[in-house]
């Protein structure tokens, strides 16, 4: 759909759950987790041909997908055997790389706008926390020190922030960070609110936010943005409730 | 101009999916509670009547553990809970089934589905050391696109937060 919820296009056709659609540098594709046979693995989505395909063969789940900077590879979560790690996979020629390797939940990697750093959330500390380190898995370093669980990070498109999730005492928050960990802010809250993503000038984040039910129901899920300045949400219209939103690059 | 943009929206659909999933769950609770009043039928239970259906069976058996929060460890409650379950496993040498993990509301989705994982992982590694071959077992997660039960209330994110065993 156009950023102002116009234009909705269904590119799924809801047998199958499926679940944070990423897109290309260039566009042209999707990254996705999709459990087609009941088997949680991620795909990409052409959508000049329309074609899926899936994205290596392991034994084990795939999820968590995004596109390295130049579209060259497909950065993601690998889980097997109670062990969740990140790994890389060139999409040509299928080359696997591990990146981190520790007996620990690491999950949501975002590369860096030059692709020499990566961020993801790890639970190697007891909690959820974010870490950054280079391309290779080397380096590695806490950024997150506020108080609550820290989740979800991607890299702002101009490089200067990482948006992400923090759940504390009960709420959720959308916030930005500098990649060094400084200059904290909290955006947004709310029951549960997560899944930031950049609006290409790096100055909008949107993400999804579900309310508190009052009864034994699920509160309505949508779509809102905001300036990083944290001036005004505005709530998206979707035709249906919406969640994990993905802001395209700009369309050359 | 809007043409510059483009949003892509995903998991539309999982609340439909959902829905499909509360109801067998809430069956499933359901049949667990009984089997827990007629715990000691014992033996009775495991190999039932002719009528029921190795599921049927599976549910009076229990067929699922509950979690702490932002946990994976097996209490003794879930332990007890598998020990019978093992046991019905053993009598059913001919059947294979799959573990669901999952979880309560309270986390993101990529941090659920890896935490899914490790808790359906939790109950395979305790199948298999009470002598289950894991070549009968396969894993999967749902993180917390699926709970069994809906609401926002320690109750329901209390039944939510579990592995399930579910006959192939």
């Amino acid at each position: 759909m156009d950023q102002d919820g116009e234009n909705h296009q269904f590119l799924t056709n809801g047998n199958f759950l499926v679940l944070t659609p990423r897109f290309s540098p260039n566009t042209q594709e999707i990254t996705y987790l999709a459990y087609y046979n009941n088997e949680p693995r991620v795909y990409i989505f052409n959508l000049l041909t329309g074609e899926q395909e899936m994205l290596g063969s392991f034994p084990g789940m795939t999820f968590a997908p995004r596109f390295s900077p130049d579209g060259s590879s497909i950065i993601m979560s690998y889980s097997n055997n109670g062990v969740t790690d990140i790994y890389t996979m060139n999409i040509k020629n299928q080359n696997v790389k591990r990146i981190t390797n520790s007996p620990s939940i690491d999950t949501s990697p975002s590369f860096s706008p030059d692709g020499k750093q990566i961020v993801f959330n790890s639970d190697r500390g007891g909690t959820q926390q974010l870490y950054v380190m280079d391309e290779k898995g080397r380096g590695v370093k806490r950024i997150s020190f506020g108080k609550g669980r820290y989740a979800t990070p991607v890299w702002s498109p101009k490089g200067d922030l990482i948006s992400f999730t923090k759940m504390y005492k009960g709420l959720f928050y959308v916030g930005v960070m500098k990649p060094d960990g400084s200059g904290e802010r909290l955006l947004a809250k709310g029951y549960l609110v997560e899944g930031p993503t950049w609006a290409p000038n790096g100055r909008v984040l949107m993400y999804f936010k579900q309310n508190r039910p009052k009864n034994k129901k699920t509160g309505s899920v949508n779509l809102y943005k905001i300036d990083v300045a944290g001036f005004k949400e505005l709530k998206i219209i979707t035709p249906a409730d919406a969640s994990d939103p993905a802001w395209s690059p700009l369309i050359p | 101009m809007f043409n510059k943009f483009i949003l892509v929206v995903g998991a539309l659909f999982f609340l439909a999916s959902c829905e499909t999933a509360t109801q067998d769950a809430v069956k499933g609770t359901a049949g667990a509670g009984k089997a827990s009043a007629t715990a000691k039928a014992g033996k009775a239970s495991i190999f039932g009547s002719a009528k029921e259906t190795p599921a049927d069976k599976l549910i009076a058996v229990g067929d699922r553990v509950l979690f702490d929060y932002d946990s994976s460890e097996l209490s003794s409650e879930a332990k007890l809970t598998l020990d019978k379950q093992s046991r019905f496993l053993r009598v059913n040498s001919d059947l294979t089934f799959t573990i669901e993990g999952h979880c309560d509301e309270r986390g993101t989705r990529e941090y659920n589905l890896a935490l899914g994982e490790k808790r359906a992982t939790a109950v395979r590694d305790y199948l298999v050391i009470e002598g289950i071959s894991p070549d009968r077992i396969r894993v999967i997660s749902y993180g917390k696109e699926k709970p069994a039960v809906v609401g926002s209330n320690d109750m329901a994110w209390s039944k939510n937060r579990r592995a399930v065993t579910t006959i192939d």
